[in-house]
């Protein structure tokens, strides 16, 4: 959830605020909330410590402009968001994120589950990204003929997925 | 099933019997899953973010059957029932204040609930009375697998389930243990054990995750690292932890109950007058003093005091639940006479 002020950062202050008898929730970032006369309290979570992890890792210049080609989402504004924008992230930030993930789980490796349809390689769901994006495309320059194309490609590609 | 039931209903996960109850309240498992080939939910757009919460619901009501789970939508829930859910534990407080269409699965046990469009695209809960981290994961696990015979996850062999979050990627599996640890706080060594967790990436929250200042001397302890460690490794983790903490409770309550019995027993005593005589009372001050009142039910203090009237009342007089309850929305001093009144009434009718 982003902060209802900036809009840029996440929201980690929750206020209920009552004005005669009206209720109202707002959601803010710690700095919105600073300067909107809000004390915060020293509060522990995840988000936090992330950040915390975030800041103390210096991020050089190259990596701060790291942009993902599927959802143009940049390493900045992940650090700023605290969010990636898709799976495709991780491999785009891999470099700048094995510190964070060291730092975080003291581990860079998965090492649990695997979800029984291993029919989940990585080349075939990030074509189903690229595809998807391209229908959005299409529908927005109303190129309709094409966006049915692209429905029917992205369905069937789903239902292999499924039975493979 | 219907929401107003559900949510006016006492909890089962707040059932008294469970495993070492006494001292752990509830145990839940979490899992956060994505579905392949779609962004994260920052950035869907709407008619996508529709689309997907459509898929997933029509998945979960595959998986598990519509008879078993109930689906609700979130995007036209009103404020109160919103607030209940979260107060339930049923839903998260990001969920309840996300935006376009997103909803939740409950079962019948309000043992499960799946999550469509929070931070990730999935989440599951398991959460279940008492100290239960095997079986809560079991159950988790097995309808995780269910819901992936309809749909496939975005997953990496390196990386595991990726999640939008790198705080969650790898097993994406947070376990938490509720646990009632008055005493350590009495004795003022709740501070010893936060350290110590903090040395195992283990985290400890509050009742509502509102950081350390807990409610009621109720923490939450779970996994911190989700990668690198299989879910069984970081289970047996927690469940390691946990007696050590609970046998440190139990050393702080016969400490206090021998050396200042007399102290101890005015603290529950007048927990107990003041519950059953208050005539207006907030949220804060009746969980600190069901707190005592739970403790003084448990150390045999307190005869003929209802722990499944303690356990219901933590829940039913949150501000959203006591407002529930009267079926008004109530201004906060309205919300504190509405309490007092419901837990005499409460406490007079066991």
């Amino acid at each position: 959830m982003l902060c209802q002020r900036c809009k840029k950062q996440a929201a980690t202050v929750h206020l209920t605020e009552i004005l005669q008898n009206e209720k109202r929730e707002r959601h803010l970032c710690e700095e919105c909330a600073r300067e909107e006369g809000v004390a915060v309290k020293a509060q522990i979570n995840l988000q936090d410590i992330l950040s915390g992890m975030l800041e103390a890792h210096q991020v050089t210049e190259k990596d701060a402009t790291l942009t993902c080609p599927d959802c143009k989402i940049t390493y900045a504004e992940f650090r700023q968001q605290g969010r990636l924008g898709c799976p495709h992230d991780y491999e785009v930030f891999a470099e700048p994120l094995k510190t964070v993930l060291e730092k975080v789980h003291g581990a860079t490796e998965h090492a649990g589950k695997v979800p029984r349809r291993a029919g989940a390689d990585v080349k075939a769901q990030r074509q189903l990204l690229q595809l998807r994006r391209e229908l959005q495309q299409a529908i927005e320059g109303e190129r309709y003929e094409e966006a049915a194309r692209l429905r029917d490609l992205i369905q069937s590609k789903e239902t292999a997925g499924e039975t493979g | 099933m219907k929401l107003d039931k559900l949510i006016t209903s006492p909890s089962p996960w707040l059932q008294p019997g469970g495993p070492q109850s006494d001292l752990v309240l509830s145990t839940r498992v979490r899992l956060a899953r994505n579905v392949a080939g779609r962004p994260f939910l920052a950035r869907l757009r709407p008619e996508e973010q529709q689309d997907l919460e459509a898929s997933l619901k029509n998945a979960v009501l595959k998986a598990l059957g519509p008879k078993h789970i109930t689906w609700f939508e979130l995007a036209d829930m009103a404020e109160i029932d919103k607030r209940c859910l979260v107060e339930q534990h049923l839903i998260s407080r990001e969920l309840a204040a996300g935006e376009g269409p997103r909803g939740v699965g409950i079962d019948a046990a309000q043992q499960v609930a799946i999550m469509a469009n929070e931070e990730d695209h999935l989440r599951l809960q398991v959460i279940l009375p008492g100290l239960q981290l095997e079986e809560a994961w079991r159950k988790a696990d097995e309808i995780d697998d269910q819901l992936e015979a309809h749909m496939t996850y975005t997953f990496s062999p390196k990386l595991g389930y990726l999640t939008a979050c790198p705080t969650n990627v790898g097993t994406a599996m947070r376990a938490s243990v509720m646990l009632h640890l008055p005493c350590l706080v009495l004795t003022r060594q709740i501070e010893k054990v936060f350290r110590a967790v903090a040395r195992m990436r283990l985290t400890v929250r509050g009742l509502y995750g509102e950081g350390t200042q807990a409610t009621g001397d109720i923490y939450q302890i779970s996994n911190q690292a989700s990668l690198g460690r299989s879910e069984s490794d970081i289970l047996q983790t927690l469940g390691a932890v946990i007696p050590q903490i609970t046998t440190y409770e139990k050393q702080a309550r016969e400490l206090l109950a021998t050396e200042s019995q007399t102290t101890l027993d005015d603290r529950i005593f007048r927990a107990w007058g003041l519950l059953t005589h208050a005539r207006t009372i907030s949220s804060e001050e009746t969980l600190t003093l069901l707190s005592a009142v739970r403790l003084g039910i448990h150390l045999g203090r307190l005869k003929n005091v209802d722990m499944a009237a303690v356990n219901e009342l933590f829940l039913l007089t949150r501000p959203g639940h006591i407002q529930k309850i009267r079926g008004a929305e109530l201004t906060e001093s309205e919300r504190d006479v509405a309490r007092a009144d419901y837990i005499r009434k409460r406490f007079a009718a066991q």
